[in-house]
């Protein structure tokens, strides 16, 4: 049957509602198993060796003392891992980052592995692995890579999208643009201009759980991993395609995974894990430590970006433009396009440009974490338009809803909009309390807006009604948030049966079809359209044998309230069926009962959040309090509102810990200082407030229900809505993200020597 | 790596001293279990002091307070009269970590763990504390702050231990107070510490005053100048900018990732004039 996704308005009875979900009590009593806990007979303890400079030529590396090491099973160094790229610089790049081949590009970058029976073995084994290093120059700061001495991690790169192409080679891998209209005409045209440089530092995701997987490579040349991730097809493709296996003898199961962030839609060491297995022709456990975490896996860019505003007295934005640099680790990718391409989404501009370069550094490699890129964009255009309000003497919010993006306003990244919640949140915002609730002395009051694209993607479900009516659904997105849940709702209120009669599981690879990692906020959005429809499907079967069962045309069963029913005068004394009526007897009406589903999921809807903050500063130490916090975000429409609500305080909670605290520390030599919870501080539970949320459905057109992503959107706008606080409270315009207490005292006391 | 659980202090001191490869004395492991998590650790020997039951408790004598070795911080917490006498060492001791680390580690662990972060050292400083020491040669008293000498370095000898914390009763009109800056609100190190005793006369007037500061050295930091900036007064707005500036002054912090230079010298003097404001308070009863 056609599926049509568009949205029709309509009266739930599950959706909507909060009940308990289904991996709860296995969460909370231990018994979930997440990465680590996954075990085999025979497995060893694989180990990594990284190195420790920033940058340095790998001359040689000696792995005999090793391997004559007794209870060594395996040591694989790059050579195990053979480049079959074969020209796809992106894949080249991945098997890089796996393991180092030539040079070793950051502080904690994998230069050989060992597997061994146990863990002291695996540790000893480690250490007589000799490497010979020459090292090199490094560079670590995002605006230093950038000078024309500056050493150059790769003589391969050439700027890209400058035309001509530079006839040197350089740090900075690409260049992007966007935008329309003439700025320099729009600056002309305004009565008030703001400009200002800002820097973010580099932040990890910061997930509880370390990367875990166990690799078993069978001698038939069939594998198995078991592993934490987002997406588990898609780590099936990749470790599929470096290690040169069919996609289809690697089974991929994906654990309960304890946070991710965008940081596991990456593969780290699973590859090096299935090269050790391989190798040792055992099954490998292979397990990140913290430092490791820290060192070699996830971080964000650092950023250094350039705005500039102007407005009319009136307070209408004449022009509006960006310039910003992001940082990727050694490999070239796409970040500083992102913050790009989000910078002005929220406003309706007829001038404007955004441009943006991709900076190499000797840092780990960028990974996406939560709307990546888009928070520090956020930051520098939200405290440009705060202050260009101030200016302007307008209130933040009124100035905002003047040039708020609305249906039909052509983005600065291109797209022309359709129905879009950015308004709603600015007007939710300016008539919450919160706006209005007093302020005492040495206290801010900051907002600020964010947006995110949202993404859909190939998804694949499986609806299975069990003989006694209640239903099984196979989903192949990975339940980072709570989706098993809201999936479930989603089936029940399909079918008309209670959510307890749903349960929901995410298959493994080799038993349903490929689905995109959950990223993009995606998760709700695509499964539960999926959902929907096999649950029609299932429901097209469950006609069908009612009309059997009945012995009447199809055509005259309608499905209704979770039952089978005969329409027709001539059927009024047939009781309807229920759903557990028609598995029951499935076995003689044409044996099980699945509805399935294979799609596409597009349009998910772009997103829009307004976030209000209130900060204490404390003058003489600079120590910052976060008082009071409000998200106001559009869901589309909320399928478990707690969830819902979950994903916006945690995007609020990380965005704090980003704007006060966190931060990648290097030293002089370009190690990491701070590889660990204690120097990288997230906030621990007494440094936030009870984060208030509300809750905004404007439909998204593209869904049945009209649901949109929410998972991401919720970080951009806490990094702008904190500056604006604390800037607020102290009188000084905060410029660089974390906005820790030394860099709040040192701007408190450069004001007073001014 | 062994393990031993010795019920004496003798046997304890015995077999450290009879070790010949890498030994650590094991109190609430707060400290050294962490590190042993580590690739670089390396031990031959660990001794568990918490058998040994006159390390166990606290003695409160005509002269003072003698705190084992092996009490936890949090059983000093539940310690009424050594809360009332010194609450500033009580505040600070409960100031480390989490409740589920108050209940294992202790001063005496924090003490010569040699951290110049330690949080309940200049506390304990500020309160003239003396460690009793235990060794091969017998018993020895130091003050406290003689047991750090570099991060990380105590000047114990091999097979000494540090049997007690000795801290004397309170004349009347005293009190102490402790105060850290972290970036966070728990479970965070100490960028600054300042720990400030004091004893007043019947007028107010500061008869004497210790003021000690962690994080800003190598070792913590009994600071003379900032103690002699507030004797003889009854600790006016003057008084506290003296005594913030003296503690500015003796910092001899360095750049990290916990902060810089500038910022350690000013906090250093905010939080003493804001600790010396607690105990000045605390000693008038108020
Ligand atoms: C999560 C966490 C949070 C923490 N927060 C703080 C904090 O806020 N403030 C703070 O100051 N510290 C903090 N710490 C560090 C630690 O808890 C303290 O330093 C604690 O006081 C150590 O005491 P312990 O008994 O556990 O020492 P142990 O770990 O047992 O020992 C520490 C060191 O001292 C030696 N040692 C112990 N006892 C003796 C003795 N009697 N004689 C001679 N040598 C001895 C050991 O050999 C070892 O080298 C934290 C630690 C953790 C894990």
């Amino acid at each position: 049957m056609r599926f049509d996704a568009t949205y029709q308005d309509r009266t739930y009875k599950s959706v909507g509602t909060r009940p308990v979900r289904p991996d709860g009590v296995d969460k909370v009593t231990g018994r979930a198993r997440y990465g680590a806990d996954f075990n085999m007979p025979g497995q060893l303890v694989g180990r990594i060796l990284r190195s420790p400079h920033a940058h340095a030529r790998i001359g040689s590396i000696d792995t005999a003392r090793a391997e004559a090491l007794k209870g060594v099973k395996a040591v694989v160094t790059a050579d195990d891992l053979p480049d079959l790229s074969n020209g796809d610089q992106a894949h080249h790049d991945l098997l890089d980052n796996c393991m180092a081949r030539s040079t070793a590009f950051y502080d904690g970058h994998a230069v050989a592995a060992v597997a061994a029976v146990d863990a002291r073995t695996a540790r000893q084994a480690l250490k007589l692995i000799e490497v010979s290093y020459e090292v090199l120059p490094h560079v670590v700061d995002v605006d230093e890579a950038m000078l024309p001495s500056a050493p150059v991690l790769h003589d391969t790169i050439f700027t890209d999208g400058v035309d001509p192409r530079p006839t040197t080679s350089s740090n900075v891998a690409a260049r992007s643009e966007f935008g329309h209209g003439d700025v320099d005409a729009g600056l002309a045209a305004a009565d008030v201009i703001v400009e200002r440089s800002f820097k973010t530092e580099q932040t990890h995701q910061g997930y509880i759980e370390p990367h875990a997987c166990v690799a078993s490579v069978n001698s038939d040349g069939t594998a198995e991993l078991w592993v934490c991730t987002q997406g588990h097809f898609v780590y099936r493709q990749k470790c599929a395609d470096l290690l040169g296996m069919d996609v289809s003898k690697l089974r991929v199961t994906s654990s309960e995974i304890g946070g991710g962030f965008g940081g596991k839609t990456h593969v780290w060491m699973e590859p090096v894990a299935l090269a050790l297995s391989r190798k040792a022709g055992r099954p490998v456990k292979l397990v990140m430590s913290r430092e490791e975490v820290f060192r070699a896996s996830g971080p964000t860019s650092a950023t250094s970006i350039d705005v500039i505003i102007g407005a009319r007295h009136d307070g209408t934005i004449t022009a509006a433009s960006a310039e910003l640099r992001y940082s990727c680790g050694p490999y070239a990718e796409l970040w500083a396009e992102l913050g790009a391409m989000t910078s002005f989404a929220c406003y309706d501009l007829q001038n404007v440009k955004t441009v943006g370069y991709e900076v190499l550094v000797n840092r780990p490699k960028t990974a996406a974490y939560r709307a990546p890129s888009a928070p520090m964009a956020a930051f520098a255009v939200e405290s440009v338009v705060d202050e260009l309000a101030q200016k302007l003497g307008m209130d933040p919010i009124a100035f905002r809803i003047k040039n708020a993006a609305r249906e039909g306003t052509r983005s600065s990244y291109g797209p022309v909009y359709g129905p879009i919640g950015i308004r709603p949140t600015l007007d939710a915002a300016q008539a919450h309390p919160h706006m209005h609730a007093p302020l005492g002395p040495n206290k801010g009051r900051g907002m600020a807006c964010g947006f995110w694209f949202n993404f859909g993607g190939q998804t694949c479900t499986d609806l299975n009604v069990n003989a006694d009516g209640t239903v099984t659904l196979a989903v192949g997105t990975v339940d980072v948030g709570g989706s098993r849940a809201s999936l479930s709702l989603v089936a029940a209120e399909e079918l008309g049966i209670p959510y307890e009669h749903v349960r929901a599981v995410v298959a493994d690879t080799a038993t349903l079809g490929y689905n995109d990692m959950t990223d993009g906020s995606r998760g709700t959005f695509s499964s539960s359209m999926a959902t929907i429809s096999a649950s029609r499907n299932a429901i097209e079967v469950m006609r069908s044998r009612a009309a059997m069962m009945w012995d009447i045309p199809v055509e005259e069963v309608i499905w209704e309230d979770g039952h089978a029913k005969a329409i027709g005068a001539s059927y009024g004394n047939l009781a309807p069926l229920s759903v557990r009526e028609i598995a029951e007897a499935s076995g003689k009406t044409g044996g099980p009962i699945a509805g399935h589903s294979e799609m596409v999921a597009d349009g998910a809807g772009v997103s829009f959040a307004t976030h209000i903050c209130d900060v204490e500063v404390d003058p003489e130490t600079g120590s910052t309090r976060i008082l009071r916090y409000t998200v106001i975000q559009d869901a589309g429409k909320a399928v478990h509102p707690d969830y819902v609500e979950g994903q916006y305080q945690g995007g609020a909670a990380q965005g704090i810990g980003w704007a006060l605290n966190e931060e990648y520390v290097y030293g002089a030599d370009g190690r990491l200082q701070n590889p660990g919870f204690l120097d990288y501080r997230i906030p621990v539970c007494s440094d936030l407030p009870m984060i208030d949320t509300q809750i905004l459905e404007i439909p998204n057109p593209s869904h049945p229900y009209g649901v949109r992503g929410v998972g991401e959107t919720s970080i951009v706008p806490p990094l702008a809505a904190i500056a604006n606080a604390v800037s607020n409270a102290v009188g000084v315009r905060m410029t660089h993200i974390p906005m820790s207490p030394p860099r709040i005292l040192a701007a408190l006391d450069a004001r007073t020597k001014g | 790596m062994y393990y031993e659980r010795p019920e004496t202090l003798q046997d304890a001191s015995r077999l450290l001293a009879e070790t010949k490869g890498t030994a650590y004395i094991l109190a609430g492991g707060t400290d050294l279990l962490v590190r042993a998590k580590s690739d670089h650790f390396e031990a031959d020997l660990m001794v568990d002091i918490k058998s040994i039951a006159e390390l166990r408790t606290v003695h409160h004598t005509a002269e003072g307070f003698a705190i084992g070795a092996a009490v936890s911080c949090a059983d000093l917490g539940r310690h009424a009269a050594l809360k009332a006498a010194w609450p500033g060492v009580v505040e600070a001791a409960n100031l480390i970590g989490s409740a589920q680390i108050q209940s294992r580690c202790t001063i005496a662990g924090n003490l010569c763990n040699a951290s110049p972060a330690a949080d309940s050292v200049p506390a304990m400083v500020a309160a003239g504390a003396r460690a009793i020491i235990a060794g091969p040669a017998g018993m020895r008293t130091v003050p406290v702050e003689a047991v750090p000498v570099a991060p990380g370095k105590t000047s114990l000898g091999q097979g000494e231990i540090v049997a007690t914390i000795e801290i004397d009763n309170r004349p009347p009109r005293s009190g102490d107070a402790y105060l850290r800056f972290i970036p966070r609100t728990e479970m965070d190190i100490a960028v600054v510490g300042a720990g400030v005793s004091l004893t007043l006369d019947e007028t107010g007037t500061i008869q004497s005053a210790r003021v000690a500061l962690g994080a800003v050295a190598p070792t913590v930091m009994l600071v003379a100048e900032a103690a002699d900036a507030i004797l003889g007064t009854r600790l006016e707005y003057a008084a506290l900018e003296r005594l913030a500036e003296a503690c500015s002054a003796a910092c001899r912090p360095i750049n990290d990732k916990r902060g810089t230079v500038e910022f350690r010298k000013k906090v250093a003097g905010v939080l003493a004039r804001r600790a010396a404001r607690i105990a000045y308070d605390r000693s008038r009863g108020a």
